[in-house]
């Protein structure tokens, strides 16, 4: 075992990473209370003003309904073709399976800005005007893989013999699904579908080029910063939203627990 | 499940298709006078990428700094993932492991923004630093600020693989190690590090591509020419001048280089310990 100093020296490294790591958070958090609209530090006084603000202000609140129906919708998408694409490469031999699970996975290996800028010369080239679908289209790339790793991790892990145990006992296909397959892929559904939906209502890079004259949330936020405006309604937004992410990701770890795919395979 | 098929390869096919017609437009070029795209088979624009000095280092510059991010996740993530692998257990351990995967969900764009608000001349840094009585810092807005901004938000990708791989080194080895005479350090070197370091080359994939790919941490913590990346031309040179042929061709760069570096992590291993 390793020697007591060594210990200590290791647990002071980690403990000083962490705080690395958490310390500029629980800063925003304080900053989204900040009583001036000038951010510098430390802040003058506490006030919840800006939360109010930020409620009330209309292009917020666009935006938001913009990010959620574009996450809700790409989320649905990635189930769908998601679950679809991990049962076909996990049951089946088929020609070009190969490629095809090789470019399942070139969505989140290429950089973003490729994706992107490759499916807004598409948009353009065949005159389909940006909007609301290109923004789902453009975030079911990414959000497909999340959906399609997860459920492939599961079943893969999940033995053959049950489903032909199953066929054996007299069942049939709905229910050798119902009674088999469902317990098994629907945990793995949930976590992958609540990380799509966690990517995709985050995402900047992409949507920056499928989006058009619209803003969704992260892009009305790069715009507050760049312009260096409202950024006190952005820190009340950052506040919110990083209590969101601690929900479903809390939940998603909860659910995928024993096969750690959270932590896979997000390279976005 | 049949039915699935055609909605899956029509996404498969508009994905492909435009990565290649991407690739294909690199080779073409942009009228100047009437900015419309005309189709003539030249390397003008990888011409002009090689031979004016602005954009070789700019190329210089992303992969640099691309680079740098990686060495610098790769030594705060090792000691913290042989901690979290070896020496914490049981709650502390899972306590460890949310910690890290937390901040790699929130928002990624909040997280490049605080660190305007910890950098700037009135922030968190220089205050912390006039308190303990040394002198300001002016590091936002430069090159040392993208390099930090960059090493804080992918750092969680660098730790996880780092601590599944030390978490899969057999305790018997190096048992077996201790047996055969072998003291810390040594065994720490010739068992520990070789079996760890797939984790560490898996995590540099992401920090590496993830960096090199980038365009919104050096436009929000630079935010200037002298800090642009690769990104940042891609970005106005599609969004703004309207040149996808030079756009594309200047993207093949970062894709190019991530090609090279994934068919040497694949011989190391790393595919493994993703």
């Amino acid at each position: 075992m390793e020697q007591r100093s060594t210990r200590w020296a290791l647990g002071a490294w980690t403990t000083l990473v962490i705080l690395f790591l958490w310390l500029p958070l629980g800063l925003i958090m304080v900053y989204a209370f900040n009583k001036s609209n000038i951010q510098s530090w430390p802040i003058p006084g506490f006030t919840t003003h800006w939360f109010r603000v930020a409620w009330d202000a209309s292009e917020v609140r666009t935006a938001i309904w913009l990010s959620v129906r574009a996450a809700l919708l790409a989320t649905g998408t990635a189930l769908v073709l998601g679950s679809a694409a991990a049962f076909a490469i996990a049951r089946f031999r088929f020609f070009g399976r190969e490629t095809v699970s090789f470019l399942l996975v070139l969505p989140i290996a290429l950089p973003g800005i490729i994706t992107g800028m490759a499916l807004n010369s598409f948009f353009v080239f065949n005159h389909i005007n940006l909007s609301l679908t290109t923004i789902v289209i453009g975030h079911s790339t990414f959000c497909v893989v999340l959906v399609y790793n997860n459920v492939l991790a599961r079943l893969r892990r999940s033995s053959p013999s049950l489903l032909e145990a199953s066929a054996d006992l007299g069942a049939d296909g709905w229910q050798t699904f119902r009674f088999v397959i469902w317990p098994v892929v629907s945990t793995a559904l949930v976590a992958g579908g609540l990380l799509a939906f966690a990517l995709s209502f985050d995402e900047v890079v992409v949507t920056f080029f499928t989006a058009g004259a619209q803003n969704t949330l992260p892009l009305l936020i790069l715009g507050y910063i760049r312009l260096g405006q409202q950024l006190p309604i952005v820190n009340a937004i950052a506040f919110v939203m990083i209590l969101l992410t601690v929900i479903p990701v809390a939940l998603a770890q909860r659910l995928m627990r024993d096969t750690g795919v959270v932590a896979r395979g997000t390279a976005k | 499940m049949l039915l699935l098929a055609p909605p899956l390869l029509a996404f498969g096919f508009v994905y492909l298709a435009s990565l290649v017609a991407l690739f294909i437009s690199s080779f073409w070029t942009v009228n100047p006078f009437t900015t419309e795209i005309e189709r003539i088979w030249n390397i003008d624009n990888y011409r002009t990428i090689w031979e004016s000095g602005a954009y070789r280092s700019i190329a210089l510059r992303t992969i640099g700094i691309a680079a740098a991010v990686t060495l610098t996740d790769a030594v705060l993530a090792f000691p913290l993932g042989y901690f979290m692998a070896r020496i914490a257990s049981g709650r502390s351990r899972t306590f460890l492991f949310v910690a890290v995967l937390l901040p790699l969900w929130s928002s990624y764009l909040i997280r490049v923004y605080i660190w305007r608000l910890i950098l700037n001349e009135d922030g968190v840094l220089n205050w912390t630093l006039g308190k303990v009585g040394l002198p300001h810092i002016h590091i936002a807005y430069t090159n040392w600020a993208v390099w930090i901004v960059f090493s804080y938000v992918w750092l969680p990708f660098m730790i996880l693989p780092v601590f599944g791989a030390l978490e899969r080194v057999p305790h018997s080895l190096i048992e077996a190690s201790r047996d055969l005479g072998a003291g810390g350090f040594q065994t720490f070197r010739r068992v520990v590090l070789p079996l760890a370091l797939p984790g560490v080359i898996a995590g540099s994939i992401f920090t590496f591509s993830l960096t090199l790919g980038d365009y919104v941490t050096p436009l929000l913590a630079g935010g200037h020419p002298g800090t642009q990346f690769i990104g940042n031309v891609v970005y106005s040179s599609v969004g703004i001048s309207n040149n996808v042929p030079f756009a594309a061709a200047f993207a093949s760069i970062p894709l190019v280089v991530m090609a090279v570096y994934l068919l040497i992590a694949r011989r190391l291993g790393a595919f493994e310990a993703m």
